[in-house]
């Protein structure tokens, strides 16, 4: 009987590791309104972990409405979404909930909730899980003290500038530790410095393990980076990797 | 992917700072060491935020609708609350008046030609007596008897050449029912021109009277809370329109419906206790001061049109107690209806989509 080296099992794999699924795939969507033609056609992309692009095309294009579709606002009326490698067709309106926690959402005019305070705004997403204010308390500090809204925290969102505004959005996207970060036109209402500005600080959100999705039609913005292009035209999708 | 610029140092800080606070959240959460999460609360909020701050309700807890409704709810519970006293006075005054009908009875002596109508009465007085419940036989004299006729002959007329019957009352003790077959057949008898009224018609009366009288208040406490359900449920749908950007956000980050319709029908319980207190509030008001006014004895002969209908007009404290008890009533439907109401508009805006 031969003698084979003694095999440790604790350091060797069963089976190979899946490989950690797309954080979003559309596969042949479809979307219309009513009886009216498709504004959105035979849509196929994806969206990898960690990675960083673009969605661009004209204005109207249907970029917000490809956002909502992938928060799940808006259904498809046709094709097959597919969020954290879930099929998400037949998913209840509380595991849509658990998905849309994975991601973190800055839109175009912010949203933030004028009768909260900004503190209160950027905890809503931890609010809203049902936890305990000493659990995040921390966090939420820390976190406006970094975006530089650490002597804004106990104003109302109407009388924060526009760029504290937009600070504040990001910071409630990024408070739950998305795995993705949906940004729509987040540099649309600020200047030019400023918008540089957030694109780092995107880029430096990205680097740090979050995947990041910036709706935008500037060009000058997207010149400034190398990174994937989704670009949305006449209802279809194309991508430039 | 790169940048084209080198990034400012500010951003770099950043990111370098959002990988740490990862990681430290992470272990945190995985691990949660409770000390070091006291010893961190502790720390954090005596500097950062005040010991008694308390989070803003999620929706804005003041609004032109929740006031109007809050109103509406007074008015409501208001309402409630006068019928349920109005109730409690009128079952107490029925049962008052059958207690008393019910421990009277009546001996009616007829003339009859070729009978002493004295001699009768005495006769029927001595059986009435010897019955061991009857408590007090008192005999009513003719010009007693001829003044209870007055309000339908007037006065002032000599009705000595009329056959007016003589009225013997009789008051029952407290306990067991009289023998009343053994008490007619003595008295069929002995005199039969006399007969015993036991009430029973007039208390069967009553007691349809004040049922009806019960029954149309507790129909009017539940069109009243209908009311109010209609009410906080169209409510519920104009602040759901009023609030819609809030319900988006709030399910964009994450929020299940259920955790929206708790935040609705802690705005809606907030507005019914609120409303239901004032409205319980007044109508308990209304009840002290009526009660206080009539306390002091009626004067005028509306007040004593009112006293002979409600008694003493003194609300008892299970009274008190039912109108209390429709306040919080109120406060419960207004929640459970709007918890209802926003379940549903949630669900129509889902199929929407």
């Amino acid at each position: 009987m031969a003698n084979f080296p003694e095999r440790d099992e604790s350091t060797l794999p069963l089976w190979p590791e899946p490989a950690e699924p797309d954080l979003v795939r559309f596969e042949n969507v479809g979307l219309r309104y009513g009886i009216g033609p498709e504004i959105l056609r035979d849509i196929d992309f994806s969206i990898p972990p960690q990675s960083f692009q673009f969605l661009t095309g004209p204005s109207g294009a249907g970029k917000t409405t490809l956002m909502k579709l992938v928060m799940q606002t808006l259904k498809p009326t046709r094709g097959r979404v597919t969020l954290f490698g879930e099929n998400v067709s037949q998913h209840s309106q509380a595991e849509l909930a658990r998905l849309r926690r994975k991601i973190g959402v800055v839109f175009q005019d912010f949203r933030l909730l004028d009768h909260l305070t900004t503190y209160e705004n950027v905890a809503l997403p931890l609010l809203v899980q049902g936890r305990e204010e000493s659990s995040y308390r921390a966090e939420v500090i820390e976190l406006l003290r970094w975006v530089g809204l650490g002597d804004r925290m106990h104003v109302p969102p109407v009388i924060l500038s526009g760029g504290e505004k937009q600070r504040a959005a990001i910071a409630r996207a990024l408070i739950g530790q998305p795995a993705l970060l949906l940004a729509d036109e987040p540099t649309g209402n600020v200047d030019p410095g400023l918008a540089r500005r957030l694109l780092r600080l995107f880029i430096e959100l990205n680097k740090s393990g979050t995947a990041v999705v910036i709706a935008t039609h500037d060009l000058a913005l997207m010149d400034m980076v190398d990174a994937r292009r989704l670009v949305l035209a006449e209802g279809h999708i194309h991508v430039y990797e | 992917m790169s940048m084209n610029e080198p990034p400012i140092g500010a951003q770099a800080r950043f990111g370098a700072w959002f990988v740490a606070f990862r990681a430290r959240a992470g272990l945190r959460f995985a691990r949660m060491q409770p000390a070091a999460q006291a010893m961190q609360d502790f720390l954090l909020k005596p500097l950062l935020i005040p010991r008694d701050r308390v989070l803003a309700p999620v929706l804005p807890a003041k609004s032109r609708s929740g006031a109007a409704l809050m109103l509406v709810i007074a008015i409501m519970t208001f309402l409630a609350g006068l019928t349920a006293g109005a109730v409690h006075l009128v079952a107490d005054a029925s049962r008052d008046w059958s207690r008393a009908i019910a421990r009277e009875m009546t001996i009616q002596v007829r003339p009859a030609p070729g009978r002493n109508l004295e001699a009768d009465v005495a006769a029927a007085a001595d059986l009435a007596r010897r019955q061991r419940v009857i408590e007090e036989v008192r005999v009513m004299d003719r010009r007693e008897g001829e003044k209870l006729l007055e309000p339908w002959l007037g006065t002032g007329l000599d009705l000595g050449d009329l056959p007016v019957p003589r009225l013997i009352v009789l008051r029952l003790a407290n306990g067991p029912a009289p023998d009343l077959a053994s008490l007619r057949a003595a008295l069929a008898e002995r005199v039969p021109n006399a007969i015993l009224d036991d009430h029973k018609l007039w208390l069967g009366r009553l007691k349809a009277m004040a049922d009806t009288l019960v029954g149309i208040g507790l129909l009017i406490l539940t069109l009243v809370l209908l009311a109010t359900a209609l009410a906080v449920a169209f409510a519920t749908r104009g602040a759901m329109a009023g609030t819609a950007q809030i319900i988006d956000v709030l399910h964009l980050v994450g929020a299940e419906d259920t955790y929206i319709a708790r935040q609705f029908q802690g705005h809606f319980l907030r507005l019914g206790l609120k409303g239901g207190a004032a409205g319980a509030l007044a109508a308990s008001a209304f009840f002290l001061v009526g009660g206080l006014i009539f306390g002091r004895g009626a004067q005028g002969t509306a007040l004593e049109q009112v006293e002979a209908l409600f008694g003493r007009f003194s609300l008892p404290f299970r009274g008190f107690l039912s109108v209390l008890v429709i306040g919080v009533l109120v406060a419960f439907v207004t929640g459970v209806v709007s918890r209802v109401t926003v379940y549903r508009t949630l669900r129509g805006m889902e199929q929407a989509q």
